[in-house]
């Protein structure tokens, strides 16, 4: 059992749980990456004991909205460029550090998601092996209308799971995609009705125990490759973008919108 | 295909019924971030609740600038 500020986690019956719970939608900020860190620090010794992990949500908004925004904007606030930069390219650097440990772990992996599953919530989604969504469940990369690239991770793991089309369809227009839509894709591999996403999520991990552990690693680590290289370019490609004055200016409108929420283009 | 009336009629029953509003209290040309009292997110869920039961896809950037509930009928009529 561990708990954070923005999540916790706990172990039965050879399942670890990660909860997440940071109001409202689980803006990932430095407080998430602190304690995905510190979760990510005691996977090992999970991984001796489970065979199986689930990431879900206690917020009823949704999985995550992806990335805090505000938090960034604020402190972008009042610092040098350089000075800016840096803080953002030292935190993309530790949160691929997680993400990739989690996309590596020895446990079959399972995102159970509903509501927004936006940005860096997706792209959480996309380090697990399997996404099981409610019905009611959305998914969407809205960084371009920040004039930036998703930069957790997302577009080399898309790339290693769907068609260029559909990639491209995300990532261009912005525009989000239904529960339904995502399982026709190949997103998703379970869409489930309003409420049940965890109760299903845990019944997949019941049956991925009835396996050979060793085996299951074995067949993971062969399909599941790590695209370590483009990750890498992403990193770069998202810092080249972020000194551009168009995202001071898509993240001030973000910022100062009166809704507390504002998730339309 | 059913005709923009019926379409109309049914995102207010489906609105009222998930929002917990008086069937009777929605009408055509009001604005449903103010009469339902949501904000953008909440508009997602009830676009994700209208396609679900439409069984269609609208992009959200078709509802950019839609705020009353007959030209969001319009937007889904035009993808039945």
């Amino acid at each position: 059992m561990g708990k954070g500020e923005t999540l916790s986690w706990e172990r039965s019956n050879g399942v670890v749980e990660v909860e997440l719970h940071r109001e409202p939608c689980n803006e990932i900020g430095s407080a998430t990456l602190v304690d995905l860190e510190q979760f990510a620090a005691v996977l090992d010794e999970l991984e001796r004991e489970c065979h199986a992990l689930i990431i879900h949500s206690r917020q009823n908004a949704g999985f995550c909205a992806g990335a805090d925004l505000r938090e960034l904007y604020q402190r972008s606030q009042g610092m040098e460029k350089e000075a800016a930069l840096r803080g953002v390219r030292e935190f993309l650097e530790r949160i691929h550090r997680v993400m990739n440990r989690i996309d590596a772990s020895s446990l079959t992996t399972i995102a159970a998601v509903d509501g927004v599953v936006f940005g860096g919530g997706l792209e959480l989604a996309l380090v697990c092996d399997l996404i099981i969504a409610d019905k009611m469940a959305r998914f969407c990369f809205p960084e371009l209308r920040l004039g930036l690239v998703p930069g957790f991770g997302g577009i080399p793991r898309l790339k290693r799971d769907l068609g260029n089309a559909v990639i491209r369809d995300l990532l261009l227009t912005g525009r989000s995609f239904n529960a339904t839509k995502a399982q026709q894709v190949g997103l998703v591999s379970q869409v489930v009705a309003e409420g049940e996403v965890l109760r299903v999520a845990r019944e997949t991990a019941a049956q991925l125990g009835k396996f050979d552990q060793r085996t299951a690693v074995a067949a993971k680590k062969f399909i599941k490759p790590i695209p370590y290289e483009e990750l890498r370019r992403e990193v770069d490609l998202f810092c080249e973008l972020f000194v551009q004055p168009a995202v001071m200016a898509g993240l001030k409108k973000f910022v100062e919108s009166a809704d507390a929420q504002p998730y339309l283009p | 295909m059913q005709g923009p009336d019926h379409t109309l009629d049914e995102i207010l029953t489906l609105a009222a019924a998930h929002f917990k509003v008086p069937r009777e209290k929605l009408s055509p040309d009001q604005d449903f971030f103010k009469t339902l009292g949501i904000d953008s997110l909440q508009v997602l869920d009830l676009l994700t609740r209208l396609e679900n039961h439409f069984h269609i896809e609208l992009p959200d950037y078709e509802l950019q600038g839609v705020s009353d509930f007959r030209t969001l009928a319009s937007r889904i009529q035009s993808r039945l």
